[in-house]
């Protein structure tokens, strides 16, 4: 996938090999790089948010319900969600079960 | 002067924060790094409305591969030692541009980013001169003590006692020999109008120093804990955790220098031992008690100075 | 009407960029530089040129901060000599890699060491191969008009790339000549307003500076390297339209009673004057030798060069610094390469001279010329020279 986009020829390059995308990172799947997923139980859940400011890979996302949505495109498995949960309510599950 | 800029100010709260991102998914930060969860705070909390000077390290290696970014702001990166000057060039190029009317008036946060070693070592004459300068700029360090992006070799912000590919134990070394130096205190020394040492654990506390560092007119100085899970060899979900107890045993104590005056912004009343926070970590595994000990005892001086500091401030 | 006044070559410099109405400066002092920073300070103290000036704490940081100015969307200038100029090694070739059109002004000094604060070229030799534009001055006026000429190119979205115009310090920097100094309004006929065309700014978000994987590296690089030559032409043009407004003529390769000419003597910067003394003696001596100077020296004109010296049959090529241990100095070894191959006839041969300040007469060039021709008849001659040079 990034190969593919990088093979430009130099004439189409932007000026000074600029990246005009802004996000583009989005393309890159890191959610394969995870080998434990977390699950959130929602009847536990206070939809305090920790899961959403501590993650590093930006993967929870607000909803309007209150909730936070998980991604998969970017999850990476790193559990802290899981352990800064004040409640419990997310666990972490190999991947694969 | 500090009050004026400030009198606008809000404080985050979490049910305040901001949702915007700075950084997008798709980075490439190892799994539970820190340092990108720091500076993804300190980014939300200054708001869109900024641009960006990165040294060389991890942060821009995991962000900007070619042919994809994950920067959502206008971002730079020229080299390794010199994100101040050029926070200074892009902050006075925008000054006079608005004063001849080439680009809109308005304030736009100007941040330079670095690690440990672009700011502390090789990059430490250029901080000194844009902070000397006085360039209305925010400047972030974070602090994952050792050169991460080059296979974790020491900088001068390791702590004694740790282990890196650079200073590592053997018969004849403990690891690291010299203590942390303390880039907040020499920032401070430039009299600039703010500094401020803050913890992702403690994420409002950092978001709301990151938000008054771009309120305020004049340089800022940021030191961010940045827990490497790579480098410091710490499970991978505990890069809060680590933050927490840095703080809790005086490790990584949270304070702001206003004005030259030092506030303690979390006073550690009962704290944990120092043992807590190095056991957790491969980097110090092979310290023995003594050496433990002697680090103790360190940490306990260092917080009783700042304390010190921050009580002579008070009773000014 | 331009005034000509008598004028310190140096402040000649920063009228230029105050003339260019340049937005930003960030320099750091350096002899034999010195008096174009505090000139500049002066103008923008004074009100006269309404910039910013960052007094860097190094060079390092003076190059630094003009990258980040110039992407800022400023008209940028510098200048610097020497050890700077070496401080700024490692960003000068990160300036054309992000398309920043800065305009630098080096005043030659010789690189330490032996410390030296006298003139020659191993600082800028030192910085052939860095991705920026690079033009010699021979006098006053021209260090004038090739820093207005400088922005003219520097910006043109064809070339997007910095420049550094050179003068000689000392002999070229500090001394007083008459020049004619173009009013800011005069030249703001011939430089309009730099526009930007990449530029950092919150309402449209860019990534400056990513880092290169495999897959694009190489075409960064030959993006610099296919802008560096094709800037000649705008170069060229640029002088053109520079001699429509002002009168005043410049030529990538410029050339010295070469008509006619069996031997021509190859040199770059102030020494013209002498070498053109040198040339006239030679002449009424029945020597048949021309001149021929290096005004653009990046990109090489080779086309330009092999004009100059068709049908010649010696050339005498003086350099200005020493290339360690290579096949002798840059501007020789860059001179012989190119016209390799040329003609069957054509030999040519290397002098140094002139390093840290060391005199260059009018004698000295008559004794290059001499041996080229003595060489040329032998059919070999040594490596290279070292004019003057004690043994013992
Ligand atoms: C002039 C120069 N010297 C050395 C390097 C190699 N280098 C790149 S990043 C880096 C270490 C970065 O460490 P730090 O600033 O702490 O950032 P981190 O990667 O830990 O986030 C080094 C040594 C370089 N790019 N440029
Ligand atoms: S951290 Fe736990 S309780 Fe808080 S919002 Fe996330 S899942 Fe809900
Ligand atoms: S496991 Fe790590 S990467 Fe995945 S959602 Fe939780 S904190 Fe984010
Ligand atoms: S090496 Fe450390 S700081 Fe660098 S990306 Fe990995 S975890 Fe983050
Ligand atoms: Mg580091």
């Amino acid at each position: 996938m990034a190969k593919v986009d990088a093979l430009v020829g130099w004439r189409n390059l932007e000026i000074g090999c600029a990246i005009t995308e802004p996000g583009s990172s989005r393309k890159l799947k890191t959610g394969d790089w995870r080998s434990q997923r977390p699950v959130t139980d929602r009847d536990k859940c206070i939809k305090c948010g920790m899961c959403w400011i501590y993650c590093p890979d930006i993967v929870y996302s607000p909803t309007k319900s209150g909730y936070f949505k998980w991604d998969g495109n970017y999850c990476k498995g790193c559990g802290i969600c899981a352990r800064e949960c004040p409640k419990d309510a997310i666990t972490m599950v190999m991947e694969g079960e | 002067m500090m009050d004026a800029a400030l009198k606008d100010f809000k404080r985050f709260t979490p049910k305040t924060l901001p949702k915007m991102e700075a950084i997008a998914q798709g980075h490439r930060a190892c799994q539970g790094c820190g340092e990108v969860l720091a500076l993804r705070m300190a980014l939300k909390a200054i708001g869109k409305n900024m641009i960006v000077a990165s040294a060389t390290g991890c942060m821009e290696i995991i962000t900007s591969p070619y042919p994809q970014t994950a920067w959502q702001v206008p971002w730079i990166h020229v080299a390794f030692e010199n994100a101040a000057a050029v926070a200074s060039g892009i902050e006075a190029a925008r000054k006079v541009l608005m004063r001849k009317r080439r680009i809109p008036r308005q304030r736009t946060t100007i941040v330079a980013m670095a690690g440990d070693g672009g700011t502390a070592d090789i990059g430490l004459q250029a901080l000194s001169g844009a902070l000397e300068r006085g360039h209305d700029f925010v400047y972030i360090c974070l602090d994952n003590e050792a050169y991460m992006n080059t296979g974790i070799q020491r900088s001068s912000c390791t702590p004694y006692g740790a282990m890196t590919t650079t200073s590592p134990p053997g018969k004849m070394s403990i690891g690291q020999h010299t203590w942390k130096k303390n880039v907040p205190a020499i920032a401070a020394a430039h009299g600039i109008p703010y500094v401020a040492t803050a913890s992702p654990a403690y994420y409002t506390d950092l978001m709301n120093k990151a938000k008054k560092a771009a309120m305020i007119k004049g340089p800022a100085y940021l030191h961010l804990y940045s827990p490497c899970p790579t480098g410091w060899r710490h499970a991978g979900d505990l890069a809060i955790e680590i933050s927490r107890l840095a703080v809790k045993t005086k490790v990584f104590p949270l304070y702001e220098v206003v004005d030259g005056r030092y506030i303690l912004t979390r006073k550690i009343k009962k704290p944990k031992p120092v043992k807590e926070y190095l056991k957790l970590q491969g980097r110090f595994r092979h310290l023995d008690e003594e050496t433990i000990e002697e680090i103790q005892q360190r940490v306990d001086r260092e917080y009783e100075a700042l304390v010190r500091k921050a009580a002579l401030a008070e009773a000014e | 009407m331009p005034k000509r006044v008598g004028m310190e070559v140096s402040l000649a410099a920063s009228e230029a960029a105050c003339a260019a109405d340049a937005d930003l400066i960030a320099a750091y002092p350096i002899t034999p530089q010195t008096h174009i920073v505090e000139h500049l300070s002066e103008l923008v103290a004074d009100g006269k040129l309404d910039a910013e000036f960052v007094p860097v704490e190094s060079e390092h940081s003076a190059i630094s901060v003009c990258v980040g100015s110039s992407a800022a969307g400023a008209r940028t200038f510098t200048a610097t000599s020497s050890q700077g100029l070496a401080l700024m090694h490692e960003i000068l070739f990160i300036a054309p890699a992000l398309r920043t059109p800065i305009v630098m002004v080096v005043a030659n000094r010789a690189l330490s060491g032996p410390i030296s604060i006298w003139n020659d070229h191993s600082d800028i030799m030192a910085e052939r191969d860095v991705g920026w534009i690079q033009t010699f001055a021979e006098n006053g006026q021209e260090v004038f008009d090739l820093v207005i000429h400088a922005f003219k190119v520097a910006e043109d979205p064809e070339v997007l790339l910095p420049i550094m115009v050179n003068l000689d310090g000392f002999t070229l920097s500090h001394v007083v000549e008459p020049i004619e100094i173009l009013s800011a309004s005069e030249v703001s006929q011939y430089l309009k307003p730099y526009k930007p065309q990449m530029v950092l700014d919150p309402k449209k978000p860019v990534t400056m500076g990513p880092v290169g994987m495999p897959e694009v590296y190489t075409e960064a690089r030959w993006q610099i390297e296919s802008l560096l030559r094709g800037s000649k032409k705008v170069v060229v043009r640029a002088w053109k339209e520079f001699s429509k407004h002002y009168g005043r003529t410049y030529k990538p390769i410029e050339t010295y009673r070469t008509r006619g000419a069996d031997v021509i003597l190859i040199t770059m910067g102030s020494v013209t004057e002498t070498a053109m003394t040198a040339v006239d003696g030679m002449r009424e001596k029945g020597i048949k030798v021309g001149l021929v100077r290096f005004r653009l020296w990046r990109p090489f004109p080779i086309e330009e060069l092999k004009r100059a010296v068709t049908g010649v049959k010696v050339l005498a090529v003086m350099d200005r610094a020493i290339s360690y241990g290579g096949q002798g100095g840059p501007v020789f070894t860059e001179v012989r390469s190119a016209l390799y191959g040329q003609s069957g006839q054509l030999q040519v041969f290397g002098f140094v001279a002139g390093l840290g300040g060391r005199d260059i007469t009018a004698a000295m060039f008559e004794q290059m010329v001499k041996k080229a021709i003595r060489y040329a008849k032998k059919g070999k001659g040594p490596l290279y020279e070292l004019m003057g040079v004690r043994e013992r």
